[in-house]
């Protein structure tokens, strides 16, 4: 579905990530798991198309989307879920979900995708009038991630949909997580929650200070050494 | 004395909500972009000319040549953005005032050059006269401005809050990657704000020539005005904008009125530098 082949991609001159290639086939939740740093938000917002890679090419459903803006990027059916949510804060939990459908043409479409967006996550309906920024951060990482679901994506990406979440919602985010994969949505996810994430997984690649130096099945990863020692604290 | 404090605070009401119509396009391009439009009282100042010109040579009423000013200015405001101010958009901070300043003189010497330096005014149009009430001179000219500053600042307070095209403005306003993120064209959006600003302040052009001085270096007294209610109602909030241009209007006639005519401007820049000092996000900022 997706493939990154040889891509480097970086700020100003400097690199920061190098030479990676990685797919991920329909269906699949795959993560990509790293320390602080190691180039995870980076490679996510070059897929979608908020930077540009320096060299190598990326393919969506055999297209290449290198060279894309954002916007055509969504249109195609790749929605990003921000590191940090990045909430429109001073607006309504419904205008928020609104802005998400901002690429769906048909108002019959934005309906059905609110209202499959409304029944998984309730309380999304229940307070859609209230303004996102006085929600709380597990709320606000569900609507995030509702936001991202409005454009119907056929891949979803999240980057550290966990972060700064206490174990209980952790755990709650990471069950909604396979709630929309088994709803037919594919998942690239990237997180520092290893455990749960390499639980969860199809596939995963490693990443570290910018190169990608392990890859594998989810639980075959959760098995290695290196992983056991540089992520898992074992 | 009493009737003479009404007249202050109705005058300064009614100069007060012109410094708001002036303000909102300012406050529109400045909340989306993050830049300052220097050439903002240029802009006002092609408005009072476009109005002037179509009066003058084709017998317009200023009345009927808004609607032209509108669009006309709405062209040309996008027309700036995409080969002018696009450019530097990425650029540094620097290059962004710079070019919006170098704007700003490039248009007021063209007046210059083509209409010479002098004052004019239309002579009595479709809105002329005074209304009389209790005991209070209302020129008729501005209490028209006046609607025309309140209608603006409703339709665009019902334009950003309720339309998807409002919404997508104040989602790249508040941050522009996620808005980027949702599927929104945030350089159309863009040239679309700096549009919709400069066709605002073209309406305040054609209101302001019915009753003001026209000449090319109108545009410097109107754009610091317009600055100073900006930062005093919070950078893009356009109700700040309406509510801090009526502050500045009754500041400016009442401080007239108590101390001196002469020292009116410098009071509103007094009331400006106090706020930013105490409340620097303005009234209504955040
Ligand atoms: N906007 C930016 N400008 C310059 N350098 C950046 C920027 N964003 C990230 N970097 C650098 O790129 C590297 C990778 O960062 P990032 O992709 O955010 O890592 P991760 O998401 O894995 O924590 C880091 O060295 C970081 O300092
Ligand atoms: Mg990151």
């Amino acid at each position: 579905m997706l493939s990154l082949n040889n891509i480097s991609v970086g700020y100003k001159g400097l690199l920061a990530v190098q030479d990676i290639s990685f797919r991920i086939d329909e269906g699949e939740i795959v993560s990509l798991i790293g320390s602080n740093g190691a180039g995870k938000s980076t490679i996510v917002k070059t897929i979608a198309g908020l930077i540009h890679p320096w060299q190598g090419e990326i393919l969506f459903k055999n297209a290449p989307v290198h060279q894309a803006q954002p916007y055509d990027i969504v249109k195609m059916g790749i929605s990003m879920v921000p590191e940090g949510r990045k909430l429109f804060g001073r607006l309504s939990v419904l205008d928020n979900l609104m802005l998400g459908a901002y690429a769906v043409q048909s108002r019959a479409d934005v309906e059905k995708h609110l209202q499959s967006v409304f029944n998984l996550f309730p309380i999304l309906k229940e307070r859609q009038g209230q303004r996102s920024d006085t929600f709380s951060g597990g709320e606000q990482q569900e609507l995030a991630i509702a936001r991202g679901l409005m454009s119907n994506p056929s891949l979803l990406i999240l980057d550290e949909p966990s972060l700064g979440l206490g174990p209980k919602l952790v755990s709650d985010i990471f069950r909604i997580v396979r709630e929309i994969n088994a709803r037919g949505v594919t998942v690239l996810l990237v997180e520092q929650n290893v455990y749960e994430a390499l639980e969860i997984s199809a596939r995963a690649y490693v990443l570290q200070t910018g190169r990608i130096v392990m890859e594998g099945q989810g639980r075959e990863l959760l098995k290695s050494d290196h992983v056991r020692e540089a992520y898992l604290g074992m | 004395m009493p009737d003479q404090l009404l007249q202050q605070l109705a005058d300064g009401l009614l100069i007060g909500l012109m410094y708001s119509l002036v303000a909102i396009g300012l406050t529109l391009i400045w909340g989306v972009m993050n830049i300052v439009n220097f050439a903002h009282g240029e802009f006002l100042m092609l408005g009072m000319f476009t109005s002037f010109w179509l009066f003058t040579l084709f017998g317009i009423d200023p009345i009927f040549s808004i609607p032209i000013c509108f669009v006309g200015m709405f062209v040309m405001g996008t027309l700036i953005y995409r080969f002018i101010v696009s450019k530097v958009m990425k650029g540094p901070v620097l290059a962004q005032l710079v070019v919006t300043f170098g704007v700003s003189i490039f248009i007021s010497n063209l007046a210059v050059y083509f209409w010479t330096p002098d004052f004019r005014l239309l002579p009595a149009t479709m809105l002329q006269g005074t209304w009389q009430i209790g005991g209070v001179d209302l020129s008729i000219p501005k209490v028209a401005a006046s609607f025309g500053s309140v209608i603006a600042s409703v339709s665009m307070f019902f334009f950003l809050k309720r339309t998807k095209t409002g919404k997508a403005i104040l989602a790249t306003e508040m941050d522009r990657e996620a808005a980027l993120l949702m599927g929104i064209n945030t350089e159309r959006i863009n040239s679309l704000s700096f549009g919709i600003g400069a066709a605002l302040v073209g309406v305040a052009g054609a209101f302001l020539s019915t009753y003001y001085y026209i000449y090319p270096q109108v545009g410097g007294l109107f754009g610091t005005i317009a600055f100073c209610v900006v930062a005093l109602g919070g950078f893009g909030s356009i109700e700040g904008a309406f509510i801090a241009g009526i502050l500045v209007g009754l500041a400016q006639t009442l401080g007239g009125f108590y101390f001196d005519p002469s020292y009116k401007y410098a009071i509103v820049f007094m009331i400006y530098l106090i706020t930013i000092w105490i409340r620097p996000q303005g009234l209504l900022g955040w």
